[in-house]
C-alpha cells in the first residue's frame, strides 16, 4: 500500500508546489514547466514497473520461500513473467493514483499528450522491467546485501533518461550514452508531442526496438545468473 | 519376483564449493514405496544432496536420475512428482495457510484443488488454523503446513528433513503413522532425514549414513548397528560424530 499510495502521493505534492512556483517564471521558461508534473508521472510509471519486479523477488526472499518456488515445477522464465504481472498491477494502480491527485491538486490533465501517451506508456514499463530483471539478477548474485540496488538501481538510469530536461542539457558523450536508454526516447518523444516540434514516431520507434533487445538480454542474463547461483549454491543460501 | 525400478537414482554424485567438497562421490537409489533413511552429523552434505535432489543446486558432476529422467534435463518433468519439507523454508507469512496451500497447489497444476485441501487440511488435524495467517502459527502448526505443502501434491517422491522436529509427541507420532499410511495407499517413496535416530529405526527401510560427504554405511538400521558393535543408532551416530 506505501509502494501503491504513500509514495507517489508525496512526489506528487512536492513536485507540483516546485511546478506551481515555477509557473510564476512562465513567461521566461515557455512550455517547458507543465511537463513537470507529467515526467514525475511517468517517471513514477518507470520506477514503480522496476519496483514491481524487483520487490516480488524480495518478498519471496524475505518469506524464505524462494526454495518453495524453485523447488517446484515454476520456470524461472515463468517466475519472471509473474513478477511483471505483479508489476503491470501495481503500475495501473499508482497511475490512477497520481493521475486523480495531479488532477484534483494542480488542474493537470497528463491525457494532453493524446493517444500517444498508450504506446509511450508501454515502452516505460519495458523499460521498468529491464532493470527491474537486471536488479534482480543482481541480488540473486549477491544476496541480501545487494538488496539496497532495489531502491537506488533505476535512480542510476534517470540522469540520462532525460526526464525533467531535453537531451541538449547533457554533455556531448553523454547524450550518446543517454541515446542508449529506451526512456530517453520515451521522454524526449514526449517533449516533441507536446511542443508539436518534430514527429515522435522516430523516438517511439528508437525506444521500442531498443526495449526489445534490452529486455531479451537482461532475460538472458536472469537464466544465465540462475545457473550461476544454482551451480555456486547461491539460490538456497541468499534465501536463509 | 524382478527387484521393482528405482524411482531415484543417485550415481557418483559431486558437489564442491571452490576447494570444499560437500558431497564426495555418493551413489544410491530409492525403490518404490521405500523409506530410505539419510544419516550423518551436521556439515556431513544432507542438506546439499537434498538441495541437488530438488534442482536448486547443481551437481559438480554424477548424475541424478528420476522416473527414469535426467534431472537437469528433464528438471519441470520430474518436480511436479516430487516435493519436500524443511523445517529451514517457509511459507509467505502474510497469507493464511489455505491460501498458501491454493498457491503450491496453482503451482503444481493441481486438479480439484479445494477438495485436495479439505483433504490434507483434514487428515493433517489442519482445520483450527486453517484460515490463520502463517506468521501467527505456533513451530509446530508451521511445521504441520510444511508437511500439508509437501503432500497436498500427492508427489511419488518426498524429501522430508527433520519433519517432525518441531511437533509435540502426539502429533509426530500422528505423522508418521499419515506417512506410513500414505506410503502404503500410494506408494509413497520418501528420503527422510532426522536427528531422532529412534524414529529412524522406527520409520526407515534402510539408512545410508554420510560423514564428510561420503557414504560410510548403507543398510538396514540393524545391519548397521551390527556392523558398527554398538547397542543402537544412536551409538553409531556418536561414534562417527565423534570421528570427524
Amino acid at each position: 500500500m506505501m509502494e501503491i499510495f504513500y509514495w507517489p502521493f508525496l512526489d506528487l505534492v512536492i513536485w507540483g508546489f516546485i511546478t506551481v512556483y515555477l509557473m510564476k517564471f512562465q513567461g521566461q521558461i515557455p512550455g517547458a514547466v507543465t511537463f513537470f508534473l507529467g515526467a514525475l508521472i511517468l517517471w513514477d510509471v518507470l520506477f514503480r514497473a522496476q519496483q514491481g519486479v524487483t520487490i516480488s523477488f524480495l518478498e519471496e526472499l524475505w518469506a524464505r520461500n524462494l526454495m518453495n518456488l524453485f523447488a517446484s515445477p515454476l520456470k524461472p522464465s515463468e517466475f519472471l513473467a509473474a513478477t511483471m504481472v505483479m508489476s503491470a498491477f501495481k503500475v495501473a494502480a499508482v497511475s490512477v493514483v497520481m493521475v486523480v491527485c495531479a488532477g484534483l491538486f494542480y488542474s493537470y490533465n497528463i491525457f494532453v499528450i493524446g493517444l500517444w501517451l498508450i504506446p509511450f506508456v508501454l515502452n516505460l514499463v519495458m523499460t521498468g522491467w529491464i532493470i527491474g530483471v537486471l536488479t534482480t539478477a543482481l541480488i540473486m548474485r549477491f544476496g541480501q546485501e545487494a538488496e539496497v540496488l532495489a531502491w537506488s538501481m533505476v535512480f542510476l538510469f534517470q540522469p540520462i533518461s532525460c526526464v525533467f530536461y531535453p537531451i541538449e542539457v547533457l554533455p556531448g558523450w553523454l547524450q550518446a550514452i543517454a541515446w542508449m536508454n529506451p526512456a530517453t526516447h520515451v521522454f524526449e518523444g514526449m517533449r516533441a508531442v507536446l511542443n508539436a516540434t518534430v514527429s515522435p514516431v522516430a523516438h517511439l520507434a528508437w525506444a521500442t526496438a531498443l526495449n526489445v533487445v534490452c529486455l531479451s538480454l537482461v532475460v538472458a542474463l536472469f537464466h544465465w545468473m540462475f545457473e550461476f547461483c544454482r551451480e555456486r549454491g547461491l539460490l538456497v543460501r541468499i534465501g536463509e | 519376483m524382478p527387484t521393482p525400478r528405482p524411482v531415484l537414482q543417485v550415481q557418483h554424485l559431486i558437489k564442491q564449493f571452490g576447494d570444499f567438497t560437500a558431497v564426495n562421490d555418493i551413489s544410491f537409489d530409492l525403490r518404490p514405496g521405500e523409506i530410505l533413511g539419510l544419516l550423518g552429523p551436521n556439515g556431513a552434505g544432507k542438506t546439499t544432496t537434498i538441495q541437488m535432489l530438488l534442482g536448486v543446486v547443481k551437481p559438480t558432476s554424477g548424475s541424478i536420475q528420476m522416473f527414469g529422467r535426467d534431472l537437469e534435463t528433464d528438471r519441470e518433468a520430474i518436480l511436479r512428482q516430487v516435493n519436500f519439507s524443511s523445517t529451514y523454508v517457509s511459507l509467505p507469512q502474510a497469507l493464511t495457510v489455505e491460501e498458501n496451500l491454493w498457491v503450491m497447489a496453482r503451482l503444481y497444476g493441481l486438479p480439484q484443488i479445494q477438495l485436495r485441501i479439505d483433504a490434507i487440511v483434514k487428515q493433517l488435524e489442519m482445520e483450527e488454523f486453517r484460515h490463520k495467517v502463517t506468521r501467527k502459527l505456533s513451530s509446530g502448526q508451521s511445521a504441520r503446513l510444511g508437511l500439508a505443502k509437501a503432500f497436498l501434491t500427492e508427489p511419488k517422491i518426498l524429501f522430508l528433513d527433520e519433519p517432525t522436529a518441531s511437533l509435540d509427541p502426539d502429533i509426530a507420532q500422528k505423522i508418521r503413522s499419515f506417512l506410513k499410511e500414505e506410503r502404503r495407499v500410494s506408494g509413497l517413496s520418501v528420503l527422510y532425514s532426522s536427528h531422532n535416530m529412534h524414529e529412524m529405526e522406527e520409520m526407515t527401510d534402510r539408512i545410508i549414513f554420510l560423514q564428510r560427504g561420503k557414504i560410510v554405511a548403507e543398510g538396514t538400521a540393524q545391519e548397521i548397528v551390527a556392523r558398527f558393535g554398538q547397542a543402537d543408532l544412536e551409538e553409531v551416530f556418536v561414534k562417527l560424530a565423534r570421528e570427524e
